[in-house]
């Protein structure tokens, strides 16, 4: 497998981008019920803390502020857009499904309906010592969920 | 034809350095070295994580288990002495290799059990000495509150961590000397932290991030002037220069197996006699009594003091191994060839644009490594980046957090030599590191 499969275009672009990094700068919306979570990888000292704000059963708000490798900033990032709008239950679906593929050492191929720019993400599965990196920032959103939810 | 031998004072003396040539016939004897990766010829430059075994290293412990597998010090028969001996001859390999006397060689699994076998012991002497047990001498070597430990702030773990243990056991202080902005130890701060309170001093040879050889003359005769026990981390300096631990005159020091193109699972403890012989033992059991009653047990000494239960034999055999392969090569020779490697690679990193060299800047006293931080990309990317060109390097803290934290990094990528690696590896290296910060778009 070569190196751009892995680094696809749009895992480095949102790298860049970081949708929802911030923290300090976003407030939840009034009324909504909030999760935090801080996730730290101890191998390569990846950090993220996710914070998620639940209203009317519905994600309305992803914000997180981390440092890490690319793999791990862009998959906070895929998560924070994928994340808005859904409805818990949705955003647990796509937790399991993202983690069931990040774990088949690339045997489950993902699905991109469900997944969205997530899918992009498959070729970490082949990388045994990346997939924590791509699996920190949903890691945090899980636990944050339940608490929020 | 002439049948006469060349003696030895007669032969050509071997060259002061390797040279590309030399390392060229080396690599034969290191078949791991002859791969693909990801396409590419393997390029190893992890040495200072886990170093590759030579054939010699790989048959002696294959002809131990087809030959002379058996329980050591026990048994009578023919392939338990076989074993026996084999066990022992490989401890004075090793106790020449590091200028220690075979009494004061000890195996351990690897440095970190030999540092955690000697904060033990120590806490266990006062143990003993408070209930009036083994030596009188013990009350002296035993930590109190008021007491304290010092280190230094470019500890690998392993030498930092036992000795926090240590001092939470027994209400000792933990103190440190810090580096300076080059990775250098303040040595003008050493004489005011190491004191009259100081009762050990632990401090590595030469650092696994930075690259510094650190000034263990002056640290020893700070450490004697005080009365405190010295504990050298040989893991960087055994496997890659002469270490004669009896010059240096430290009272213990520590080194892996697997670092000096041994297998995992062995490691040497070397300790001086007068202290081995009246220390608790770490482990208990087996093969370290004299007598034992359903009370209590009489000990031996040195080394079976400290070598409790079925011992790790063949690893022992091949650490020996390696050991004759290093001084047959010439370690003063290895020593010369990777400064020369550290050096080209510190050289043409600096170059680099957006590269930041840890340690010691090119031209400074280093040894075969170098530690960098790519500026706006992580060291999981570039060692990501550098695997598909087949080149295998550490990413990481390297296991040392406190050290990362001081130069403002919580990760960096760090290229290790060894006696096989080539200069066109390192060339192959930096050209590798400069197309990184462009892949990523940093």
């Amino acid at each position: 497998m070569s190196l751009d499969q892995l680094y696809q275009q749009i895992i480095l672009d949102h790298s860049k981008a970081r949708h929802g990094s911030g923290l300090a700068g976003t407030v939840a919306p009034e009324g909504a019920s909030t999760g935090q979570s801080h996730q730290l990888n101890p191998v390569c000292g990846d950090e993220v803390t996710l914070r998620l704000a639940v209203e009317d059963g519905k994600v309305a708000q992803v914000s997180w502020d981390g440092a890490g490798c690319s793999i791990s900033m862009a998959s906070a990032s895929v998560l924070t857009e994928l994340a808005e709008g859904m409805t818990v239950a949705e955003l647990h679906e796509v937790i399991d499904s993202f983690r069931e593929v990040l774990r088949s050492r690339g045997k489950i191929h993902a699905d991109p309906d469900l997944l969205g720019d997530a899918a992009a993400f498959e070729g970490v599965a082949r990388y045994a010592a990346r997939v924590k990196c791509a699996m920190i920032s949903w890691v945090a959103a899980e636990d944050a969920l339940n608490q929020a939810a | 034809m002439a049948l006469v031998s060349t003696p030895a004072s007669l032969e050509q003396a071997l060259p002061a350095t390797l040279d590309n040539a030399e390392v060229l016939r080396i690599r034969n004897d290191f078949p791991v070295l002859d791969q693909l990766v990801n396409g590419r010829p393997l390029v190893y430059l992890d040495s200072g994580a886990t170093s590759q075994n030579p054939l010699s290293v790989i048959e002696a412990e294959q002809e131990f288990y087809e030959q002379r597998n058996a329980a050591v010090h026990r048994g009578a028969h023919h392939l338990a002495v076989e074993a026996t001996e084999a066990f022992e001859d490989a401890r004075q390999t090793v106790a020449d290799f590091i200028g220690a006397d075979y009494s004061e060689t000890i195996w351990t699994s690897n440095a970190t059990e030999g540092l955690n076998l000697i904060s033990y012991t120590l806490s266990t002497a006062g143990l003993w000495a408070a209930q009036g047990r083994g030596d009188a001498g013990l009350a002296d070597l035993a930590l109190k509150p008021g007491d304290e430990i010092v280190v230094t702030e470019m500890e690998h773990h392993a030498n930092l961590i036992p000795w926090q243990e240590l001092a939470f056991r027994t209400g000792a202080t933990l103190r440190y000397i810090p580096i300076d902005d080059a990775g250098s130890l303040r040595m003008d701060q050493a004489g005011d932290i190491i004191g009259s309170r100081t009762k050990v001093l632990a401090f590595t040879h030469a650092s696994n991030v930075l690259g510094t050889i650190n000034p263990v003359r002056e640290l020893v005769a700070l450490g004697r002037a005080v009365g405190a026990l010295v504990v050298l981390d040989a893991c960087q300096s055994a496997p890659h220069m002469v270490l004669d631990v009896k010059k240096l005159d430290v009272d213990f020091a520590v080194f892996s197996g697997h670092k000096m193109l041994a297998p995992t699972g062995i490691g040497v403890l070397y300790g001086k006699q007068e202290l081995l012989d009246i220390l608790p033992p770490f482990l208990t059991g087996g093969s370290m009594i004299t007598t034992v009653t359903m009370e209590r047990a009489e000990y031996l000494p040195a080394p079976q003091r400290f070598e409790a239960g079925t011992q790790r034999i063949s690893q022992a055999v091949a650490l020996a191994a390696a050991a004759n392969y290093l001084t047959e090569t010439g370690l003063d020779r290895i020593h010369r060839w990777e400064t020369e490697l550290g050096g080209r690679m510190v050289t043409g990193l600096e170059s680099i644009p957006g590269i930041r060299v840890l340690g010691p800047a090119a031209g400074g006293e280093r040894i075969g490594l170098a530690a960098f931080d790519v500026e706006g990309v992580h060291a999981h990317d570039v060692g990501q980046f550098l695997d598909s060109r087949g080149i295998a390097v550490r990413v990481g803290h390297h296991c040392a957090q406190p050290l990362h934290r001081r130069l403002g990094l919580t990760a960096t990528t760090r290229a290790s030599a060894y006696l096989y690696n080539t200069t066109d590896d390192v060339d192959q290296f930096l050209d590798a590191v400069a197309g990184v910060r462009a892949y990523f778009r940093a």
